[in-house]
């Protein structure tokens, strides 16, 4: 298993930290005085999703989580997971419930999703920052009004709810940012 | 790399940094001067790492190290009689890459024959509410940070204390971590005490270091009779920016300590560095009492421009070069 040397240490890099793949968030340079350097390093914890910070003696070496990320296709879930495909082999992925924690309201079938995979297991699905999702229910729209101050709440079909414009109808398409899980426009027709 | 507006926004401000430094030192009749980056010695202390080169001449070859500061040859002028003097130098530190640390950075150093250790304190207050507007510095013991945030006798403690109480306050730190005296107390002075200075908003001159940490300085006993390094360091904005000393002038104790900082290195498995024979030589010959410090100019423009990372104030940064 490869290793890296603190001195390798930057935002992204994957290593394991007490049997767990985790992912550096910040990484910090210290030297006190004139004395021993060392890296104070805040990290995720990719199966806990927890955030924690800890520091490597300079030259601390660390072993190398085998994380990749790829595109996968969202198929359907049965429940208990939720089934992606690699659209260029078919290969299959099921990733379970904590796998999809933080993208469960986004998932739609036939989107593209980024898939964090560690031994070749889904670890954590990322949605789109963009997706284009139905209306299935909100009050109706009232006409005249684009101002969009105000708002309502509408549920969108893969069960997330997100504060629209007043004018909003159901069966519209909407655009929505899912970083912050709000409206951005009308999508046009795809 | 930074580009237009901004690029020669910094550009600017730096030239104009400069010209304060250089107008600061011209009114109080201290001199520039330049000396060589290149030399056959090396600084000893054990977690300074210099660059090396190669100097070739058909089949001679040398060893040369680049300056991590400009100090041992300063001090040379010192003892030749030069009198006060300053450098803004180039400088090397090999391994140092970080928000505030970049392998090449612009050191100003200066020296004052005369100085007491206060005086060149009150120096280093004047200089930096002059060049950048700060405001005045405050003035604090070493031991007293350590009373007044960890409630700590820094010399009635022994090495599990430190570690026990270093533990309790920095979540971050492994269980198993594993250090000296001096390794502790820097510990606990870098992830507690200093996020306290920087919370006062205003710069601290640190003084009466442990006489473990005494580098280069002079060790005398202070108002309470105990033994401490006549050494100050300035923080400011949650950055180290200048260390000085009243500087330690006798060459069989120099001598000593760097061959106390060259086992240091070698127990670490880095290698030994070649003394500076030179300077112990001038030394010998005479070196007067004087004062001198260091100060970090990017960091000095990173405190005076408010940016976090000092790439962003050099016209290219190490990672763009």
């Amino acid at each position: 298993m490869a290793s890296y040397s603190t001195n390798e240490f930057k935002a992204g890099l994957k290593f394991m930290m007490d049997g767990d793949p985790c992912s550096i968030i910040e990484n910090e340079f210290v030297k006190p005085g004139k004395g021993q350097a060392f890296n104070r390093v805040k990290f995720r914890n990719l199966k806990t999703g927890r955030v924690n910070e800890r520091t490597f003696k300079t030259n601390e070496s660390v072993e190398s989580a085998d994380v990749v990320e790829i595109d996968l296709e969202f198929s359907y879930t049965d429940g208990e997971f939720w089934h992606f495909m690699d659209p260029t082999s078919f290969e299959q992925y099921a990733a379970d419930a904590n796998a999809i924690t933080d993208s469960k309201d986004w998932l739609k079938e036939q989107y593209t999703y980024t898939v964090t995979l560690w031994n070749g297991t889904p670890l954590l699905v990322t949605p789109p920052n963009f997706v284009n999702l139905t209306v299935v229910e909100t009050d109706p729209g009232v006409r005249g009004d684009t101002s969009g101050g105000g708002g309502k709440p509408a549920t969108l079909e893969t069960g997330a709810v997100v504060r629209v414009p007043l004018f909003i109808e159901i069966g519209e398409v909407l655009r929505v940012d899912t970083r912050s899980a709000s409206y951005v426009e009308r999508a046009k027709k795809d | 790399m930074l580009q237009g507006q901004q690029l020669q926004s910094i550009l600017k401000r730096r030239a104009e940094l400069l010209a304060n430094v250089r107008r600061f030192f011209s009114t109080r009749e201290v001199l520039e001067v330049s000396t060589p980056i290149l030399s056959s010695a090396a600084p000893t202390a054990p977690y300074l790492d210099s660059f090396h080169t190669l100097f070739e001449a058909g089949n001679r070859s040398k060893t040369l190290y680049l300056h991590t500061s400009p100090e041992f040859a300063m001090k040379r002028l010192l003892a030749a009689g030069s009198g006060g003097i300053y450098q803004i130098a180039t400088v090397f530190r090999n391994g140092e890459l970080g928000r505030q640390h970049t392998p090449e950075f612009s050191m100003l150093e200066w020296y004052r024959p005369g100085f007491t250790l206060a005086d060149l304190m009150a120096e280093v207050n004047a200089f930096i509410q002059q060049v950048i507007g700060t405001p005045p510095a405050v003035t604090c013991a070493y031991s007293d940070l350590f009373a007044r945030y960890l409630q700590l006798d820094i010399y009635q403690t022994d090495v599990d204390t430190l570690k026990a109480v270093a533990l309790k306050h920095i979540s971050a730190l492994p269980a198993d971590w594993q250090t000296d005296y001096d390794g502790w107390l820097e510990m606990l002075m870098s992830e507690v005490i200093e996020p306290e200075l920087k919370a006062l908003n205003t710069p601290v001159l640190v003084t009466e270091f442990p006489a473990s940490q005494a580098q280069l300085a002079r060790i005398q006993p202070n108002a309470a009779g105990q033994p401490v390094a006549m050494r100050f360091e300035l923080y400011a904005g949650g950055m180290e920016l200048a260390n000085g000393y009243d500087e330690l002038c006798d060459a069989t104790e120099l001598r000593q300590r760097f061959e106390r900082d060259n086992i240091a290195r070698q127990q670490q498995g880095k290698p030994v560095m070649p003394i500076d024979e030179n300077l112990l030589a001038a030394m010998q010959s005479g070196l007067p009492q004087c004062s001198g410090v260091a100060l970090g100019l990017d960091r000095l423009m990173m405190l005076h421009l408010a940016e976090d990372n000092i790439s962003k104030v050099q016209s290219i940064s190490f990672a763009d070069n």
